[in-house]
């Protein structure tokens, strides 16, 4: 494990974040938007994790955030899907596109 | 007896009276309005006559002049140190005069009014309005300085307006209003600016220290008024001449008389106030009160002289041809005033050369009884037969004959036949104008000789000549409410005349010993005698005589009768010059470029908008993007620029 | 070079590319499919890390949980055999220029800065020090956040169950 940089892990994190990011810009199926936001936060999850274990062993920090992280995401999902089924429900959609009610 | 107080009432009365009908009147009280407006006026009236006779004949005269009081007095406003609107009142012989005169005039005509407006639906309106009117016009003969002067001046302005307008579903009412209005509006704006000009060079507002100021040729204000000149002609001449524009204006003086013929749609008792007695002679009580002023400056008393003797004249011949007897009457007064006008015009300050400004006063004074007693009278000759033209009347003596009597006397009076009130005013005059300038000395005669033609024409068209065919039904003479008034003023017409007018008012305060010249004054009454007999020869029964004069008379009858065409004069300018040159232009200009300014920001903001709110596209993508390249920027922002 | 090396060097090619093949496919499931395989590949990276326990939670909580959920989510909202509609052409290539541009600016700066390998010491996670700090009232102690997610996560479930509920019409 010594002989990867750190900057190698923030490589794989940064290049998981925009590739979540991609998605996030590109998708129009809310189910799909929701699942790059999970990789947006898998990526700063990673991120946490390399700079405890790297830069500062002695402490645990990181690695409390990333479950904390993890946790948050959890119940975010499921309201997050709470929501899209509801919304599915009165619209019969789930296209980011379609759900303009409130613009203007 | 706290004098203050009371003579604070005589105005607060009429003030109180308007609030109380003008808010809750037509409400509440609609029927008893008249008779409350009626008593608080009483009250003010009984006030100002007892004020005044204390006035004049107990109190102290140091050197035989009576002193000017002040009793009530307040800085109202102040700009600076030294320059401050005051409020007061003041209390001279000139403003004592004035108070019995609105107080009284303007009883009789509430008195009137109970029986000629009655059943008027509008009754509070019409008993609030006059109240308002009595409040500015007492506010106004009683103020400290030129500014509440003002003040009051244009109160009375919109109190006429709306007394004139106040049958205002009739369009030509409502023109009339606005004419009237618009016309003495004008003329305030000279008055204003003449306010300017003098208390600027004055520096003060009071009229106490602008005449002690402005006559005393050493002080430095005299100095600095008279330094300054324009086009020739020196500051003080120029506020003078402006002042006195905005008493023309009100006192319907040429070529500013356009209004007071039109302002005869108000109902008659209003004619009868505002357009004979009271307001229309402020423009003389303007000119009385900076007297001291005027005389010092020939040029502006000549342009007085000229104005006031022109517009007697013309008022004269004008009404001579009138049909309608309350344009007759309204000429009529238009030519009293010129008489009162160039009386001042002609007078010099104090002493034997002071006497054109006493008779001018003095006919300021019986002329307010008459003149209103005239309109009194044609208006219940108007509300008998409904109609104010000649020819709708005639043999009226039969059916009124106590407004027939008190008519009589008034157009004697008038006429100056002695012994009645208007002799002795205009005896006056015509010995101040052959002792000043003899050119307006004939002009006056003659118009005298035209004054006593010309109400003896109206008097004998209204009660002789010919038979009127009432309708069915009607109500005779008139309520007892019309009548006593017209007794009261037709008594006081016949005996105004030996008020010992000389001994209280006089330019310079000190009493003034005339006499009636027999000799002299038989000119002018023989003038008065040959008019009515005219007058009775053409008039007084029916023939066609009068229509051969007018035909002899030809083009100038013509001229005349459509009032030498001073209106369309002033619709000339109005409408082609004006308008076309001057409001064509600004309303183009308002139209293209100001709207259009307005248009352009509007449209601009409009497209702008509309190409923005694509940004506002409720697509949650589009923002993340926006944010997206925001966070970007900003953070290359923060570790390029500011690290 | 040693096996560890080439190892991480494989599972991070392996999150990348099922994490492009999670945005970029188009029928929906395979989406998901490629997302829990990611998922799964950061949990191999945690493992590579001796991060034994964090990998077991993210199995057990994003693969087990969240995946799962999603593709029930999909079950109950898509035909998942379809192909999704494509975005326009033009929005592709902005996002993907936005994205680029943005990675290399972030890559620049981690490059720049370059993280220095600051602790010599070997990190060692004993699962009972997790446990210990999490509870502990101490300075370090995470008992306060761990109470606050606690009631979050009750919010949420009560919250998800609100919001999906279907409402009855109590006139039927």
């Amino acid at each position: 494990m010594n002989g990867i940089p750190l900057t190698h892990i923030l490589f794989v994190s940064t290049a998981l974040f925009f590739i979540g990011m991609y998605g996030f810009f590109t998708r129009r199926n809310m189910i799909t938007i929701l699942m790059s936001v999970e990789l947006i936060l898998n990526s700063v999850n990673i991120n946490f994790v390399a700079f405890n274990t790297y830069l500062y062993p002695q402490n645990l920090d990181g690695i409390f955030f990333t479950i904390f992280i993890v946790t948050i995401a959890a119940s975010e999902a499921a309201v997050a899907i709470a929501i899209i089924i509801n919304l599915y429900r009165s619209l019969h959609s789930v296209d980011v596109d379609e759900t303009g009610e409130l613009k203007f | 007896m706290n004098s203050s107080l009371y003579i604070s009432l005589i105005p607060l009365l009429p003030l109180v009276t308007f609030v109380l009908l003008g808010l809750f009147g037509r409400k509440y009280f609609n029927s008893i309005s008249g008779i409350i407006a009626t008593f608080s006026l009483g009250f003010s009236c009984l006030l100002s006559i007892s004020i005044a006779y204390q006035y004049f004949f107990h109190s102290e005269r140091v050197n035989g002049v009576l002193q000017q009081i002040i009793p009530v007095k307040f800085t109202w406003l102040q700009f600076s140190p030294g320059l401050s609107i005051d409020m007061g009142i003041v209390l001279d012989p000139l403003s004592a005069m004035m108070l019995v005169v609105i107080t009284f005039i303007s009883l009789m005509v509430h008195i009137f009014s109970l029986g000629y407006m009655k059943g008027e639906a509008r009754f509070a309106t019409y008993y609030a309005f006059l109240s308002l009117f009595t409040f500015s016009m007492l506010g106004l003969v009683m103020s400290t300085n030129i500014f509440q002067m003002y003040m009051f001046w244009e109160l009375v302005g919109v109190s006429s307006f709306l007394l004139i307008g106040y049958y205002f579903e009739k369009p030509s009412a409502v023109a009339a209003a606005k004419k009237a209005f618009i016309v003495t509006r004008f003329a305030d704006l000279g008055f204003l600016i003449g306010i300017l000009i003098l208390s600027f060079h004055a520096q003060t507002l009071d009229f106490q220290t602008l005449i002690t100021r402005l006559t005393d040729p050493q002080s430095a204000q005299y100095l600095s008024i008279t330094a300054g000149s324009l086009l020739g002609v020196s500051m003080l001449t120029w506020g003078l001449v402006l002042v006195f524009i905005g008493g023309a204006g009100k006192s319907a003086m040429f070529p500013l008389h356009i209004w007071l013929p039109d302002a005869m749609e108000g109902p008659t008792p209003v004619s009868a106030l505002i357009h004979a007695a009271t307001m229309v002679v402020a423009g003389v009580y303007l000119v009385a009160r900076l007297f001291p002023i005027f005389v010092f400056d020939s040029a502006a008393l000549t342009v007085v002289t000229y104005v006031g003797a022109f517009s007697a004249l013309l008022a004269a011949i004008i009404a001579c041809t009138q049909t309608d007897i309350k344009r007759v009457l309204a000429y009529s007064t238009m030519s009293q005033i010129g008489f009162m006008m160039f009386a001042l015009g002609v007078s010099g300050h104090g002493g034997e050369e002071g006497l054109g400004y006493m008779a001018s006063m003095f006919h300021l004074f019986t002329h307010a009884f008459f003149k209103s007693l005239l309109f009194l009278g044609a208006g219940a000759v108007i509300h008998l037969v409904h109609s104010n033209e000649m020819i709708d009347m005639g043999g009226l003596r039969k059916h009124m004959p106590i407004t027939h009597i008190t008519f009589l006397i008034a157009c004697l009076a008038i006429s100056g036949i002695p012994p009645f009130a208007g002799f002795f005013s205009k005896e006056e005059i015509l010995t101040a104008a052959f002792h000043a300038n003899k050119v307006v000395f004939f002009i006056a005669l003659f118009t005298s000789g035209l004054t006593a033609f010309y109400m003896f024409r109206l008097y004998f068209s209204i009660f002789w000549r010919g038979e009127v065919h009432l309708h069915g039904e009607h109500h005779g003479e008139g309520t007892l409410s019309m009548k006593i008034p017209l007794i009261i003023l037709g008594v006081l017409a016949l005996i105004a005349g030996f008020v010992p007018f000389s001994q209280l008012i006089t330019s310079d305060g000190i009493a003034l010993e005339t006499h009636v010249d027999l000799l002299f004054s038989l000119t002018p009454v023989a003038m008065a005698v040959i008019g009515i007999l005219i007058a009775i020869r053409l008039y007084k029964t029916e023939n066609n005589r009068s229509d051969g004069v007018a035909s002899a008379f030809g083009g100038f009858y013509h001229a005349s009768y459509k009032k030498f065409y001073v209106d369309e004069v002033y619709l000339f300018i109005t409408k082609k010059i004006i308008f076309n040159f001057i409001g064509r232009p600004v309303a183009w200009f308002d139209k293209n470029i100001i709207d259009e300014l307005m248009n352009q920001s509007a449209a601009i903001t409009a497209a702008v908008s509309e190409n923005i709110k694509g940004l506002q596209s409720g697509k949650v993508q589009g923002y993340a993007m926006y944010f997206f390249w925001g966070i970007l920027g900003l953070s290359a922002l923060f570790i390029y620029l500011f690290n | 070079m040693n096996t560890s090396d080439i190892l991480f060097y494989c599972i991070s090619a392996f999150i990348l590319g099922t994490g492009v093949l999670a945005v970029t496919t188009g029928k929906i499931f395979r989406s998901a499919i490629s997302l829990l395989f990611s998922l799964m590949g950061i949990a191999a990276l945690y493992f590579w890390m001796a991060l034994e326990f964090i990998a077991a939670v993210q199995i057990v909580i994003y693969v087990g949980g969240i995946v799962v959920l999603i593709i029930f989510s999909i079950f109950l909202t898509q035909k998942s055999g379809e192909e999704m509609p494509k975005p326009p052409l033009s929005k592709i290539w902005f996002s993907f220029f936005s994205v680029l541009v943005g990675f290399i600016f972030t890559y620049y700066l981690i490059h720049q800065y370059g993280f220095g390998n600051g602790g010599e010491q070997p990190f060692e996670l004993k699962i009972a020090d997790i446990g210990n700090q999490m509870l502990s009232l101490t300075g370090k102690g995470y008992i306060l956040p761990f109470e606050v997610i606690s009631i979050l996560l009750l919010a949420a479930l009560i919250g998800a169950i609100v919001v999906a509920m279907k409402i009855k019409n109590k006139s039927e």
